[in-house]
């Protein structure tokens, strides 16, 4: 492999927007036959660079060579034309023809001038043969699932010509199988001689099948190292740089071990229950207390959080809030109980991509203030000025419009929002779902703070480690029904968490 | 990890369950307009005599014969998830165009040429407009439509009649089918829809079309020539309101600037109860055809009704219109994105 020519090299590679540098002096190279995952947190460049080589972005500096020659793409098509193809995370097909078309569409088999249908099925459905994906090519795209689109994207993208396939966090909406589906092709692909470039954040993802690593950080490029010479730690290191010594105090603490001085009780839910939504179940947070809840997708974590910040309308039992009983019509009401909630879907969920970093965290207390009382502008400087410092928002010029930030750094601008309403109850429903270790850590240690300063968290994600390390108290969930809640001592472990989901039964 | 087995098959059933769901819902909308249409047609037979003379369905395509071309543009259109506005307007310009010329004794064929170009052109610019300056289609078409529509009275403020040979035939000829008989107009609509409903089905173009509908974006990262294809629909559309315009001048026997007014909406109208989804990406020329039926057997029975005004129609097309965008929401909703 590493005597062969690279198939693709970029040198000296630069792009800016309108106040940021978004990559500086990168190279990179890729070989044929080889799996080259390109890292780093959010925010270093990886799409940067990827929508560079494909010319979706002009390039500002640097050059870009392909099997030796120059080349400079005028956009996508034309990238694929020369046989760079990229899969993104967001499919980029059309659901609503068939799986045959979305392969062949714009080169389809034709006779007579009109498209044979019938050879169409018949070569997509050898082509995803040979790649071990079984579907019916006639079905609808959106009859599958995201893996499986996923991987007709690949197949089309193989069909074209590709020599170079560039796959955009490919996995992060795959559960486990679904991802070892994926890599199975991959590998076969790389057999093959493909070079592929696979951005991720998933670390144990890059150790089970890329040869190779490039490291980026702030748009820089920190390196290229074969990954049997790079052990984890030190790619996390690579990536993150200085900051893994927060990463690493945070691992071994165990908050339940922090003496926790549990205040008043601040919300107590008393046989609260949706039906068709969330079995009725008794939960009380405290202030200052971080509540962790576990579960699989789909066993009602987000539906009992929506019953706490008035989403939903609960049709049982009742809620008290401070020791008085309230009856949450609706968000709004939530929010003058000082409840705020950060739903996991931050991207439908009230970022204005035009506004600056300063008026979208502004947004909620103006809101909470009414439009005829604005903040003034001193204010807002200085409140924005410190969350921005508080939680390492990136760029730190808070003047620069919200699309122009990366995805995690997008999710601390919605956190800064809701905190500068000094919320009692916070709810974080997934709040580090595909950010980098960086931002994560942050996000960790803030709620940490925040609950130190004696502010009620409810924590819910998908990692159970997470909610291990921050959680003073787990509530279990097993379809729809909160099966246990057991205080975080020390000898609660993932494990025993995971026989609760699995059993019902607390072990 | 039996339990996971186990899951997995029960998840595959689901799927299995819901590919099958899907592929029967493309043809809902449809199928639902072809029930619709039954129903009426059986409340017609039902209620008063005559009305199963076959005679009555062909009256439908003869008196509707212009407004079903038109609103076939309008389905190529819609199909990408555009809408065009400026089809009356088109219509009427294209009659005044036809009247005037053919007074000055220009021979017909250049006429109908003349007028096919004009639509087309008139299209295309649209097209342009939308796609190369990222205009709403909405208020490109609608601009297209006070333009066209002012054009005519710059032509004349009142009816001009035709008194062509070539077009008075072509009104006045009947082709007949059996006992019964038909327009050259019927004809000449039933070709534009056949070749539609082929381009749509079997071209690169139409499968283009759908899948600009479907996703744009998508499209566009795909290579697919979106560009190509966007300006060609409202090209599309615009000779589209050309033909029916000529055909429309045929039925009436004049070109008027008071000609078409409102057609447009009558052509949504029957596109979108055809079972095309408003949002593009889904729909069929057939269900545009069912959707002119439609509109007209509602003109129909309210004739042999004979004590409703005919403003009646516009109530029960609207009814109409709302249950059908209401069986769209549904139907639309529930497919995954």
């Amino acid at each position: 492999m590493e005597q062969s020519r690279p198939i693709l090299v970029m040198r000296g590679v630069g792009k800016r927007f309108p106040g940021v540098v978004a990559l500086r002096d990168v190279d990179f190279r890729l070989f044929p036959g080889e799996v080259h995952a390109l890292m780093g947190e959010n925010g270093a460049g990886k799409s940067t660079l990827i929508k560079v080589l494909t010319g979706v972005y002009s390039i500002d500096d640097g050059s870009v060579e392909m099997a030796g020659e120059p080349v400079l793409f005028g956009g996508p098509a034309q990238a694929q034309q020369a046989g760079v193809s990229t899969v993104y995370q967001e499919i980029n097909l059309c659901t609503n023809l068939s799986v045959a078309e979305n392969i062949y569409i714009g080169r389809e088999p034709r006779r007579l001038g009109l498209i044979d249908f019938r050879r169409m099925r018949a070569d997509a459905g050898d082509l995803l043969r040979s790649l071990g994906i079984r579907v019916d090519p006639g079905s609808p795209l959106a009859a599958h699932s995201i893996a499986v689109q996923q991987m007709v994207a690949i197949a089309r993208a193989v069909d074209i010509s590709a020599q170079v396939l560039i796959l955009d966090e490919p996995t992060s909406s795959l559960d486990a199988g679904e991802v070892e589906q994926l890599f199975r092709v991959v590998r076969q692909l790389k057999e093959k001689g493909l070079a592929i470039v696979f951005v991720t954040h998933f670390l144990d993802q890059v150790y089970a099948i890329a040869d190779r690593i490039t490291v980026l950080r702030n748009g820089s490029l920190v390196g290229e190292f074969r990954t049997a010479d790079l052990p984890q730690r030190d790619l996390v290191e690579k990536m993150i740089g200085q900051e893994l010594s927060t990463l690493e105090s945070l691992d071994q603490q165990k908050p339940a071990l922090r003496e926790v001085e549990a205040g008043r009780p601040l919300i107590e839910a008393d046989d609260l229950g949706r039906s068709g939504a969330i079995a009725p179940f008794n939960l009380t947070i405290h202030e200052g207390e971080v509540v962790g809840l576990a579960g699989l997708l789909g066993s009602g974590r987000s539906e009992l959080a929506r019953l706490l910040f008035g989403a939903d309308r609960s049709d049982s039992g009742h809620l008290k809030v401070d020791g008085k009983n309230v009856s949450l019509r609706g968000p709004r009401t939530a929010m003058g109980q000082n409840i705020a909630y950060l739903s996991e879907n931050r991207r439908a969920d009230g970022l204005v991509e035009e506004l600056s970093v300063r008026e979208n965290i502004i947004l909620a207390l103006q809101a909470s203030r009414g439009w005829t009382r604005p903040v003034p502008r001193k204010k807002q400087d200085e409140l924005v000025g410190r969350y921005v410092k508080a939680l390492h928002i990136r760029p730190s010029d808070p003047e620069i419009p919200v699309r122009n930030l990366s995805g995690g750094n997008q999710q601390k601008v919605l956190l800064a929002r809701w905190l500068i309403t000094e919320p009692r109850l916070l709810i974080l429903d997934e709040p580090t779902r595909g950010i980098d270790i960086g931002a994560k850590a942050e996000i960790q240690k803030l709620v940490v703070e925040l609950a130190d300063g004696g502010m009620a968290v409810l924590f819910i994600s998908a990692e159970l480690e997470e909610v291990l390390r921050l959680s003073h108290k787990i509530a279990v969930l097993r379809d729809r029904v909160v099966v246990a809640q057991l205080a975080n001592t020390e000898d609660v472990d993932a494990d025993r968490i995971m026989t609760t989901i699995a059993t019902g039964v607390t072990a | 990890m039996t339990i996971d087995l186990e899951a997995e098959t029960a998840a595959e059933a689901v799927i299995d369950r819901k590919r099958r769901t899907l592929t029967i819902r493309k043809y809902v909308p449809v199928l639902g307009t072809l029930v619709l249409l039954c129903i009426m047609y059986g409340i017609g037979i039902a209620n008063y005599e005559n009305f199963y003379n076959t005679q009555i369905l062909l009256n439908i395509f003869i008196d509707n014969a212009f407004l079903l071309v038109v609103a076939i543009g309008m389905t190529f259109v819609i199909l990408t998830g555009g809408i065009d506005l400026s089809v009356g307007s088109v219509v009427a310009l294209t009659t005044m165009v036809s009247a005037v010329t053919l007074n000055h004794g220009w021979p017909a064929p250049l006429v109908m040429i003349t007028v096919l170009v004009m639509g087309s052109v008139l299209g295309f610019g649209m097209g342009c407009m939308i796609h190369y300056f990222e205009l709403q289609p909405f208020i490109v078409t609608l601009a297209g439509m006070f333009l066209a529509r002012g054009l005519c009275y710059v032509i004349s403020t009142s009816s001009i009649p035709i008194d062509d040979p070539t077009w008075i035939t072509l009104s006045q000829k009947r082709i007949p089918i059996g006992s019964f008989s038909i327009t050259p107009s019927v004809i000449i609509a039933a070709i534009i829809v056949v070749i539609a409903a082929v381009v749509l089905a079997w071209t690169r173009l139409g499968r283009t079309v759908y899948a600009i509908g479907g996703n744009q974006q998508s499209a566009t990262l795909m290579g697919l020539p979106v560009a190509r294809v966007k300006i060609a629909v409202y090209t599309i559309s615009g000779f589209c309101s050309a033909a029916g315009g000529l055909l429309l001048s045929f039925y009436m026997s004049s070109g008027d600037p008071l000609h078409a007014v409102g057609m447009e909406l009558d052509a949504i109208a029957a596109v979108v109860i055809g079972g095309t989804i408003l949002t593009g990406g889904s729909g069929y020329v057939v269900g545009t055809v069912l959707g002119i039926i439609v509109l007209g057997l509602i003109q129909t029975i309210i004739t042999f009704q004979g004590t409703l005004s005919s403003w009646w129609t516009k109530i029960f097309i609207g009814a109409l219109l709302f249950l059908f965008v209401l069986l769209q929401r549904t139907v639309v909703r529930r497919t995954p994105s």
